[in-house]
């Protein structure tokens, strides 16, 4: 009788998962970090951490349809002579030419339009498609300040000093050759076809004394006119947003590691930066200790996906939020319906992050002519319209809910938490009890 | 001649009087007295007029300029004429860090010294130092002439695009993929050009070496991370 051990299931580490192994293989063959776009893609705690309570018998809900629930936001009210007046408190994040297509600029500045809100400028100067179909244009100081100039400056309905982004806080911006066509390489003045490297301190300031006197230059080109905004990386979020408020700022975006980037090492941006919901409350209480909250606006990025990310972002004191990667794939970036070039890749709709190699097939992070000819800029951004509004009906259906007739009157109490980090982090109960960890009690 | 003094009139009437005026306008000539080391005079302008700041200035004098002149006579705080797109700044004395920082276009002339990142990210814009200048200048740049009849710091041109540098004097080191460059005749009348522009006579363009960048740097190699 022959005698056979039982077999083991074959176990993978958890350590060293397939993932991480090939990472390891990818940088022993190829010599260099993994480069990718988009934001963090671990799981961090997240606004689905988050439930809101409703109405009930101590609070009457509005009726759906029938009764006004507004979602209007006014930005820069603390010193510009013309603040930005929007229909809706979700905003178009900064995202390049050069990144991406010309069509893709202009897609997001006629659904941003149609939508009743901003878009924004990035690394890489204002084109003309984009300003001409953006009804509010934030035109972005970067410290690369490629294509800068005070004709732009002046043609700007709002100002964003980049200090950093959630995907990289510290880090400044990439973009590899393939990606540098001639109109690119004009923009930024330099040469076709090299690996740029975009600063990631500004030239002409450090620190937020210099930042002062930087955004008083900025007030005194463009005569007290525009709202300044400074965007900020979820590094330090109470002190950072307490620093632009003493540098000056009007309004201050706060970009959670979730938020996306055109291209940066993967190492950073799994790895550097806060996620998003650990950075509002200590933002929003900043604003408060300075006696600023709601004097100067809070928008936050990195994540929001649909109306309850929104909702959630507002009750937690945030006066508006801004979305990248989301009004990218309402433009069509991963879309399943091209599988089949995304096999061509080496990936699956839904993965595609190589956004730096330039080979989009939906059209979007490309400056390849046959690529970007893809996408019909004008039927992307009704795309990215009908997107934004169903966000705000999302929005104004949980701001009704909770009996609040303007979606800022969302505050921390109309909400609970699912785990004790979402309940430290939002400082909002635990569901079922009445414990906020970190607040003392129980 | 309109003449504002910054003791009297605030920094704001200061440019709001000037952003009025358009190419075309016959107040042409104006002095700002007792600047007092105030930031971002006369910035943003964008009409030929000539602007004469009598004494020394704050941070960002002249900034983003288009068309104008502005002299300074005085020194200048951090980044003058910060991102000048057209024109001419003239300062007089010496300038503080990132003088001419991200320049588009038009000539800044520092009579005196500039100190650390002068050019910094330069794109376009020419400068012309009779001093010296200070470690770190020319970093990242990417267009534009640099000329500095004195001596420069260290690191200079670190990361340096297509700019050109030259340096009359010596230069206490070279930063990342900058190296020395041979002088051809092309060299020679450019740089021949700048000095008349900027008033220099009294100087040889063969007393100058000329810097650049090696382009070794412009795509990604592993081997080269230690100048990464």
């Amino acid at each position: 009788m022959s005698y056979q051990n039982p077999p083991t299931t074959p176990r993978k580490s958890a350590t060293f998962d397939d993932y991480t192994l090939s990472e390891i293989r990818r940088a022993a063959q190829t010599g260099i970090y993994d480069i990718r776009g988009a934001g963090a893609k671990r799981k961090v705690p997240h606004f689905d951490d988050l439930l809101f309570l409703g109405a009930s018998m101590s609070r009457y809900p509005l009726e759906g349809y029938r009764e006004k629930c507004s979602t209007t936001v006014t930005l820069g009210t603390r010193f510009a002579k013309k603040p930005i007046e929007l229909k809706i408190p979700i905003t178009i994040a900064g995202m390049s030419f050069g990144s991406l297509s010309a069509n893709a600029k202009e897609a997001l500045g006629r659904g941003a339009t149609i939508a009743g809100t901003s878009t924004t400028t990035g690394d890489g100067g204002m084109t003309p498609e984009e300003r001409g179909q953006s009804e509010k244009l934030v035109y972005q100081y970067l410290p690369s300040r490629y294509g800068m100039n005070p004709d732009d400056l002046r043609k700007a309905d709002a100002i964003e000093v980049v200090v950093g982004q959630g995907a990289k806080p510290g880090g400044g911006g990439m973009l590899l050759g393939q990606k540098i066509s001639d109109r690119v390489a004009e923009m930024r003045t330099l040469p076709k076809g090299i690996d740029q490297r975009s600063a990631c301190r500004h030239p002409d300031w450090t620190g937020p004394d210099d930042l002062e006197i930087k955004i008083l230059e900025l007030r005194e080109i463009t005569d007290w006119e525009k709202p300044i905004y400074i965007k900020v990386g979820g590094a330090r979020p109470y002190y950072d947003v307490a620093l632009a408020v003493k540098a000056g700022a009007d309004v201050v975006v706060v970009d959670g590691m979730q938020g996306g980037t055109a291209a940066t090492q993967e190492v950073f941006i799994e790895h550097v930066g806060q996620p998003t919901l650990a950075c509002i409350r200590p933002a929003v209480q900043a604003l408060q200790d300075l006696g600023m909250h709601r004097k100067v606006q809070l928008i936050v990025s990195g994540g929001i996906r649909n109306g309850a990310d929104c909702a959630k972002a507002l009750a937690l004191g945030a006066d508006a939020v801004s979305i990248g990667t989301a009004a990218l794939v309402a433009l069509g970036d991963n879309d399943p319906a091209l599988e089949s070039e995304y096999e061509k890749l080496n990936t699956v709709a839904g993965a595609y992050d190589d956004w730096h190699e330039g080979r989009d097939p939906a059209g979007i992070t490309t400056q390849d002519p046959e690529l970007a000819k893809r996408l019909d800029p004008v039927r992307a951004g009704r795309r990215l319209a009908n997107y934004l509004k169903v966000m705000t009906l999302e929005l104004q259906t949980i701001a009704r809910a909770a009996g609040h007739n303007h979606v800022h009157n969302l505050e921390p109490e109309d909400l609970c938490a699912l785990t004790i980090e979402a309940a430290a982090m939002a400082r909002v109960p635990l569901a079922g009890t009445s414990w906020i960890p970190g607040q003392g009690g129980l | 001649m309109r003449s504002i003094d910054l003791t009297k009139t605030p920094l704001r009437e200061l440019n709001a009087s000037l952003h009025e005026q358009k190419d075309g306008t016959n107040e042409t000539e104006w002095e700002v007295l007792n600047p007092r080391g105030q930031h971002a005079i006369a910035v943003g302008l964008d009409a030929p007029v000539t602007v004469t700041v009598r004494g020394s200035v704050g941070y960002y004098v002249a900034g983003m300029n288009k068309h104008a002149t502005v002299i300074v006579e005085g020194s200048a705080g951090p980044g003058a004429a910060e991102n000048m797109m057209s024109g001419k700044v003239i300062v007089r004395g010496d300038a503080s860090q990132y003088a001419g920082a991200t320049g588009r276009g038009g000539l800044l002339v520092i009579e005196g010294n500039a100190s650390s990142r002068c050019g910094i990210s330069m794109k376009g814009i020419d400068i012309v130092v009779k001093g010296n200048i200070g470690h770190m200048s020319a970093f990242m740049a990417q267009s534009g002439s640099l000329v500095v009849l004195g001596n420069a710091g260290d690191a200079l041109g670190d990361s340096i695009y297509e700019a050109r540098l030259y340096v009359r004097g010596s230069v206490k080191s070279l930063g990342a993929d900058c190296i020395e460059k041979e002088m051809r005749p092309e060299h020679h009348e450019a740089l021949a050009a700048l000095l008349a522009k900027a008033g220099v006579t009294d100087v040889k363009t063969s007393e100058f070496k000329r810097y650049g960048s090696a382009r070794k740097l412009y795509t990604f190699n592993i081997d080269n991370a230690d100048a990464y």
